[in-house]
């Protein structure tokens, strides 16, 4: 994956499809093709793959196999996870409490909730590092509360939150936690503590189309959407075996060897963050101790982003932005809003599990000229 | 709110609203007031974020007499 003049460097985005889940999908292809619900050769086959992938993510996630379900991609698994709690709780209350940071998945299934329940949903505010305010949590499951959501770690920033605190709070006011681990899993421990969590293999370096829910046994979660009678009583369709057993091998890879490669991004977004931070007007943001090892987010004041990524993609360099006009969004990021940082030139770094030193050197070596060229075009 | 300058940013696209205050807050003394009026969504977080980083004072929001919002800001000798 290594570029010899520019890098990609948006794995939060995608990380590439590791070589372990290659391999898997590749077997699998051959052997998992056929309905696992069937009584012949070919279909306990299928049923044979499928539940080991079931029990490597249980295992690498830290819950029991029948805790887990597979879903067509990260966002649904958010969907029918936060929406399910929802639907469980509906009797208790119909409010949803959510962090101002979360993912649009999160904040989506909100919306449609309040517009098909009736309820509300309330966004609880961050620091400037974009932690959630667990006081103004506390305060706010004061008033009754179906479900609280609250990310693992934020995918824009990289900042981690204090998930064992929000679950104490939410314990106490008897309020189940669901809880957005996407950015986090396969990155670092999942922390635990939630009745409902979501997980996307792509940001692990398993292929697209393989969304991860888990629902604690115990947990009163409700299908908010129709079921089948196939393999898992949560989800409805054909099980796709051979991606969803790359998924779980890409998984099981990227824990094995976390430690090395985590100590390895740390060591190279510390440098970015020193280097960037040193460019005039620009600042750093999340927090610089409590984050993903592999995400560094900065904003460049008097640049669009817009013209900063398409700059720093004509020399090869592949990097996301949460500034308006870029990616698909009128709007500024609400990650960056909330927090009260800059939200134009803003730049989203991140490392895949084989970025170099000489791609980050190259990189910072290209920054501050790409800025210094927008800002004197509009000046 | 009263403002010692006006700057009309309407249908300008970030970062230009917050580059023509930047370039206009020196034409005010210290102590003295800007007022941006801008239909840009990344205006309000973006004035606010400019006034932290360099040391400005935000002093708030109204909007003008068409509901534009208009942000005003004044200038400190710190700036």
């Amino acid at each position: 994956m290594t570029n010899p003049t520019g890098g990609y460097l948006d794995a939060v985005s995608g990380e590439p499809l590791h070589p372990a889940a290659r391999e898997a999908f590749l077997a699998a292809l051959d052997r998992g093709y056929a309905d696992p619900l069937r009584l012949h050769g070919a279909a306990r086959e299928a049923r044979l793959l499928l539940d080991r992938a079931r029990e490597t993510v249980a295992g690498e996630l830290g819950v029991l196999p029948p805790e887990v379900t597979f879903t067509a991609s990260g966002t649904a698994a958010v969907h029918q996870g936060l929406l399910g709690l929802l639907s469980g709780r509906r009797r208790v209350s119909t409010r949803l409490v959510h962090s101002a940071v979360e993912h649009s998945s999160v904040l989506d299934a909100g919306t449609w909730w309040t517009r098909h329940s009736g309820g509300t949903a309330d966004g609880v505010g961050v620091d400037r590092l974009g932690r959630v305010d667990v006081d103004a949590l506390d305060e706010a499951l004061d008033t009754p509360t179906g479900v609280v959501a609250v990310q693992a770690a934020n995918p824009e920033v990289g900042t981690l939150q204090p998930l064992d605190e929000v679950a104490e709070r939410c314990a106490r006011h008897d309020v189940p936690l669901f809880s957005d681990v996407a950015a986090a899993a396969g990155r670092t421990a999942v922390p635990q503590g939630w009745a409902v969590a979501a997980a996307s293999a792509h940001k692990w370096g398993g292929p697209a189309g393989v969304g991860v829910l888990l629902v604690r046994s115990g947990a009163r979660w409700r299908a908010p959407f129709p079921t089948d009678d196939r393999v898992d009583p949560r989800t409805a369709g054909f099980e796709n075996v051979p991606a969803v057993l790359a998924a779980a091998a890409a998984l099981e890879a990227v824990a094995a060897e976390r430690d090395e490669v985590a100590a390895r991004q740390r060591r190279l977004v510390d440098r970015i963050r020193a280097s960037v931070a040193a460019i005039e007007d620009v600042e750093v943001v999340g927090d610089p101790d409590r984050r993903l090892p592999h995400v560094v987010t900065f904003s460049c004041l008097y640049v669009d982003g817009e013209t900063l990524v398409t700059g720093l993609d004509r020399h090869g360099f592949a990097v996301a932005s949460g500034s308006a006009c870029t990616a698909s969004a009128l709007e500024p990021s609400h990650v960056l809003a909330a927090m009260g940082a800059l939200t134009h030139g803003n730049v989203r770094v991140s490392l895949t599990r084989d970025t170099t030193d000489d791609e980050v050197d190259r990189f910072l070596a290209l920054l501050p000229r790409v800025v210094a060229e927008v800002r004197e075009r509009l000046r | 709110m009263e403002a010692d300058l006006e700057l009309d940013c309407r249908g300008l696209r970030c970062p230009l609203p917050v580059i023509r205050l930047a370039n206009a807050i020196g034409d005010v003394p210290e102590g003295g007031t800007v007022a941006v009026t801008s239909d840009d969504p990344a205006a309000r977080p973006d004035i606010q974020a400019w006034c932290r980083m360099r040391g400005h004072g935000y002093v708030g929001e109204e909007p003008a007499a068409d509901g534009v919002p208009r942000f005003v800001v004044r200038r400190t000798a710190a700036g």
